[in-house]
């Protein structure tokens, strides 16, 4: 599903990660571990194709990421990568169901009413779906976001420090629900996080660490 | 979903921004359209009321005033020139027709006009009911005549001397109304007409020497060739009493005049809709900072950078559209509410009732102010680095 040969990334001409070998399978979940400035962020960007790496070979979900370019990147992601983010970028004026359906449109997928019901159903933010994402809960936010990452059913679901402003039971039920929604279509799913409270949830884990001539305080 | 609907609901989620956008849009665009309309359509009423008559002959005086009261009937006569040099003029081999008119006596603030039936053959006016007068204190009225003061065929009417909104002492002899003329579009329109006699008729009273020689206020002269322009006007303005106006000439120099006010207005206009412009920028440009991470957040649910171009594009170009709609409107309703208030005070009528091609020209520099005053936002939007962007938040 994912594999990774070599992998350096450089910023400014400081080294900002570096991975020499990791290989997922399909289904499989994955904590990205290590204190903040070891590149845990710009990992999951070179992932969802976001970023190009300085060196090394990326691939993922069968596509090798230095080989697509321009548009037929932005579509394989569009279809095929899921993305939680720390903040929860939600867009203000649209809808919590038309926050759903902007993935299903960017992704050219079919604007499905009752995939939405669905994906929103099963992570208990039904009755939110005319609601702006403002007048919302951070924990319910967290939760629509989770539904736009898996709408499209992708194959690989990304989530960049998803507990960060949550407090301990909102962080559990948020970990939770993510394996679970990565489970219902049997995605891959790698969570980035330092959050002392996640860290024992998932067994499969990379530490990384800070490059040598980075300080750790970020 | 798609581009519209996502660039609405936007503009939506902003309604001051993207009222203050439309609206300035559209006083600019209303501003021009009312300046088409009223410019446009007063031109073609003056070159409809000058169609056939090549020269104006009349008392010396301002040559303008001449033609504005001898063809529009607009301002007062220069005064009266003898009968005999009028039917001298139509002697001339010059002058393939020559219409001598009485002018000096208003009613209801209708101009009088001893002239004869040649005058109204010539505005191609047909009776709409009753015939057309035979013998002296006989009217017809103006269609437009008729229809404000609801007179009809059998009424008898007062003639006052002078013009405009203060006739002066009411004439003893009244006219008897004999028929009414069907609508023309032209001045003929807004006239009374009678045999010039009438008028030499109802002015004896004022005159004490019987013996004095009938008068005619101006001749309106069609050229028997072309070659006449180069030399009866100044045959005509050589002899004492006489003046010759080019209608043509003097409407361009009149258009001139008002051409000032014209372009100035039209200035500010242009500045209207470059400030519309500027003010699409501006909103569209300031929001760019707060709206980074959804832009980024788009981009990381596969829009492509081109489709965030589209987006900022679309934003512009609704913005744009409605300012535009909203001008069009605004100013066919204010040329429609200039022409009622006109119309009380018997100018020339201006309707919003009609479209011009111009109007498409301004439809088109209205929106590509707009379209590209979105050029540079839709491109900072297009460069968003999502990356960096998402890593700050």
């Amino acid at each position: 599903m994912i594999a990774v040969r070599g992998l350096s990334h450089r910023y400014a001409q400081q080294e900002v990660l570096r991975l020499p070998e990791w290989k997922v399978a399909q289904g499989e979940r994955w904590l990205v571990l290590g204190p903040s400035g070891c590149g845990k962020t710009t990992l999951l960007h070179i992932l969802a194709g976001l970023v190009r790496p300085s060196e090394g070979q990326v691939e993922v979900a069968g596509e090798s990421l230095l080989k697509l370019e321009g548009a037929r990147l932005d579509r394989w992601r569009a279809t095929s990568v899921g993305i939680v983010l720390q903040a929860l970028h939600l867009v203000r004026h649209l809808s919590v169901r038309d926050n759903l359906r902007l993935a299903q449109y960017l992704a050219k997928a079919p604007q499905d009413d009752l995939r939405i019901d669905d994906t929103l159903g099963a992570l208990g933010v039904a009755a939110k779906s005319a609601r702006r994402p403002s007048e919302l809960s951070q924990g319910e936010q967290q939760r629509v976001a989770i539904a736009r990452a898996v709408v499209n059913r992708p194959k690989l679901v990304l989530a960049d420090e998803p507990t960060a402003n949550l407090d301990d039971a909102a962080a559990a039920t948020v970990v939770e629900l993510l394996a679970e929604q990565a489970g219902r279509h049997g995605a891959t799913l790698v969570v980035a996080t330092h959050d002392a409270r996640v860290k024992g949830k998932f067994r499969e884990r990379l530490e990384l660490a800070v490059p040598a001539g980075l300080s750790a305080s970020s | 979903m798609n581009l519209a609907t996502l660039s609405a609901s936007y503009l939506r989620a902003r309604p001051l921004n993207t009222a203050l956008s439309v609206i300035l849009l559209a006083l600019g665009v209303a501003t021009i359209v009312l300046l088409l309309l009223v410019v446009g359509q007063a031109e073609e009423r003056m070159h409809r009321d000058a169609r056939g008559i090549d020269l104006v002959v009349g008392a010396k005086g301002s040559p303008m005033q001449l033609m504005l009261s001898g063809i529009y009937h607009l301002d007062a006569p220069t005064g009266n020139i003898p009968l005999s040099a009028a039917a001298l003029l139509s002697k001339n081999r010059m002058v393939k027709r020559a219409m001598p008119l009485a002018l000096g006596d208003s009613w209801k603030g209708h101009r009088i006009v001893g002239a004869g039936k040649e005058y109204a053959d010539h505005y191609g006016a047909e009776l709409r009911e009753g015939r057309f007068y035979d013998k002296p204190m006989e009217a017809v009225l103006g269609a437009e005549v008729a229809a404000r003061t609801n007179t009809r065929i059998g009424a008898t009417i007062k003639g006052a001397h002078g013009m405009g909104s203060e006739p002066g002492e009411e004439h003893e002899g009244a006219y008897t109304v004999v028929g009414v003329l069907a609508k023309t579009g032209s001045v003929i329109d807004r006239l009374v007409l009678t045999p010039i006699e009438s008028v030499w008729h109802v002015h004896e009273e004022h005159k004490e020497p019987k013996e004095e020689e009938p008068e005619v206020t101006v001749v309106l002269i069609q050229y028997a060739s072309p070659l006449a322009a180069a030399t009866l006007p100044r045959q005509i303005n050589s002899q004492s009493e006489l003046q010759a106006a080019s209608p043509a000439y003097e409407t361009a120099r009149l258009f001139s005049i008002v051409g000032v006010g014209v372009e100035a207005l039209r200035a500010f206009a242009a500045v209207l809709i470059l400030a519309a412009g500027l003010s699409v920028f501006i909103a569209l440009y300031s929001a760019l900072e707060e709206r980074r991470y959804e832009l980024a957040v788009m981009r990381t649910l596969g829009a492509s950078p081109g489709r965030l171009f589209g987006l900022l594009m679309g934003e512009a170009i609704a913005l744009s559209l409605l300012g535009v709609v909203l001008g069009l409107l605004l100013g066919h309703a204010l040329a429609s509410i200039l022409g009622a208030w006109l119309e009380r005070q018997q100018h020339y009528p201006v309707t919003g009732l009609e479209w011009r091609p111009e109007e498409l020209w301004v439809a088109a520099i209205a929106l590509g102010v707009g379209v590209v005053a979105a050029m540079v936002p839709a491109w900072r939007a297009y460069r968003t680095d999502v990356s960096r962007t998402l890593a700050r938040g």
